[in-house]
């Protein structure tokens, strides 16, 4: 076919850096994302424990919409039609500091939010309610309760699925490119259109988000194997 | 925007047809259930591989498996789009190249599936029907396979509502489905995004939430037949 393989072209000079750019946004709105639905997650699950029946039920509507729309649709709702809704100050200043970023960080982060709740609360489920109750008879508090008796002993069965939902989310970040956010993949179509070289350009970002993911998968089962309670 | 929908319902459900592609919606569930039921014999064949007793169909499956866990959807996008040409010698469009690449990313997720049912049957059906003198293909197919698609329901209609959710991809490459046909509408109306995208999201959730809702009742049917019939849980 007259094609050369020429790894090489695409890892010398301005396009090297545009792959390490890629790599360094992907990594950064992974990060990014990964706070914000921790802790979205963490106060999600603590509001629907709360004994009052319509919180549960707004957390439940939360995580059912998150579930049932396609991530990349909730990515073009919040790029496309939320800054319609914002006060105009607030658009422009979201639009004068990197608006993509930032919206796509809103929207992944939210949606691992909704995955993260889930996760936590079959965790803490799977701890027998005795335990609480014994917690609150001997005179702690509902957060007391939660933190130093239910969290410890849930946390070793939510880490592996935890691990789980934070590659799920690595490999998410790439719909970001939809929206013209500069990550792995964005950059790899950049450095594609530049050079002609298909091939070469999609090879590198292959590689560089199989090693992230291998090691993700590979940090899961270390846990998987760590975690699991022995029989006794 | 209810304005938005009277005018545009019709791209939004079937695109152009009759007078052009079908798109929107009728693409979207077309591509979703094409796509699922494409990538069944593949994924019974990897799951089948990935728990045979020889090395040189072990590897390759699980590599194959390994591999698309460990990528996102698009970059298979990317690869078919740029591949499949070359492959076959044609120019592709691009809903040809989303079943493709969806083909391939179905089947890895759904042998999982399969694996875990085929693991979760207790071992004395497998070795019942070895005394019974049964050979390798009559106990996998009569046997052992439709008691674990029997079981894996629930979750092959999750995994219809995921395929669903993936065509949205489609948008990336101009594939005709109704992420694509929503940013068409939302071009032509510049001025209403939040309407148009809220309307799609709104879309695929009805769509979804009854799949789950079905998934969810199915799941309940499954437990309680099991309890019924004094099985073990799996």
């Amino acid at each position: 076919m007259g094609y050369v393989f020429d790894p090489a072209a695409v890892l010398t000079g301005q396009y090297l850096d545009w792959f390490i750019w890629g790599l360094a946004t992907t990594i950064a709105l992974t990060v990014a994302a990964w706070l914000l639905g921790m802790t979205i997650g963490i106060i999600l699950t603590l509001v629907r424990m709360l004994p009052f029946r319509p919180l549960e039920w707004l957390v439940a509507g939360y995580v059912e919409y998150h579930r049932n729309v396609p991530l990349l649709v909730q990515i073009l709702v919040w790029y496309f039609g939320v800054p319609q809704l914002l006060p105009r100050a607030i658009r422009m200043w979201v639009n004068s500091h990197h608006s993509e970023f930032l919206l796509a960080m809103v929207a992944l982060g939210l949606a691992s939010a909704a995955y993260i709740t889930e996760d936590l609360r079959s965790g803490i489920r799977s701890i027998p309610k005795t335990q609480y109750e014994a917690a609150r008879s001997i005179g702690f508090n509902y957060l007391q309760a939660m933190s130093y008796v239910i969290l410890p002993q849930a946390l070793r069965i939510v880490i592996p699925p935890l691990i789980n939902q934070t590659l799920l989310l690595f490999k998410n970040t790439s719909l970001a490119m939809a929206i013209g956010v500069g990550e792995l993949t964005y950059r790899t179509r950049e450095v594609d259109s530049y050079t002609f070289k298909t091939f070469e350009a999609f090879a590198v970002a292959t590689i560089l988000y199989l090693a992230i993911s291998f090691a993700i998968m590979a940090l899961g089962s270390f846990a998987d194997r760590r975690l699991k309670l022995e029989i006794r | 925007m209810l304005e938005i929908l009277e005018d545009n319902w019709l791209l939004f459900l079937i695109g152009q047809y009759p007078h052009g592609p079908v798109g929107g919606l009728a693409m979207t569930l077309l591509l979703a259930a094409a796509g699922l039921s494409l990538s069944f014999p593949v994924a019974i064949a990897l799951a089948l591989a990935r728990l045979s007793a020889r090395r040189w169909l072990r590897g390759p499956a699980t590599a194959v498996v390994y591999i698309v866990r460990g990528l996102p959807l698009i970059m298979f996008i990317f690869w078919t789009y740029f591949a499949l040409p070359l492959l076959i010698g044609h120019t592709v469009g691009g809903v040809e190249t989303l079943l493709f690449a969806l083909i391939v990313y179905e089947a890895s997720y759904l042998s999982e599936i399969i694996r875990a049912g085929i693991e979760g049957l207790p071992k004395g059906q497998v070795e019942a029907a070895k005394a019974l003198g049964l050979g390798y293909f009559p106990t996998t197919f009569k046997i052992i396979l439709p008691q674990v698609l029997h079981n894996m329901m629930p979750s092959l209609v999750r995994q219809f509502v995921s395929t669903i959710k993936e065509t949205s991809l489609g948008y990336v490459i101009s594939a005709n489905e109704v992420t694509f046909a929503a940013s068409q509408v939302n071009n032509q109306l510049m001025t209403q995004p939040f309407e148009v995208y809220g309307l799609l999201a709104l879309t695929y959730f009805t769509l979804c939430f009854t799949l789950t809702s079905a998934a969810r009742w199915l799941e309940r049917r499954l437990t309680a037949e099991r309890g019924g019939l004094g099985a073990q849980p799996a």
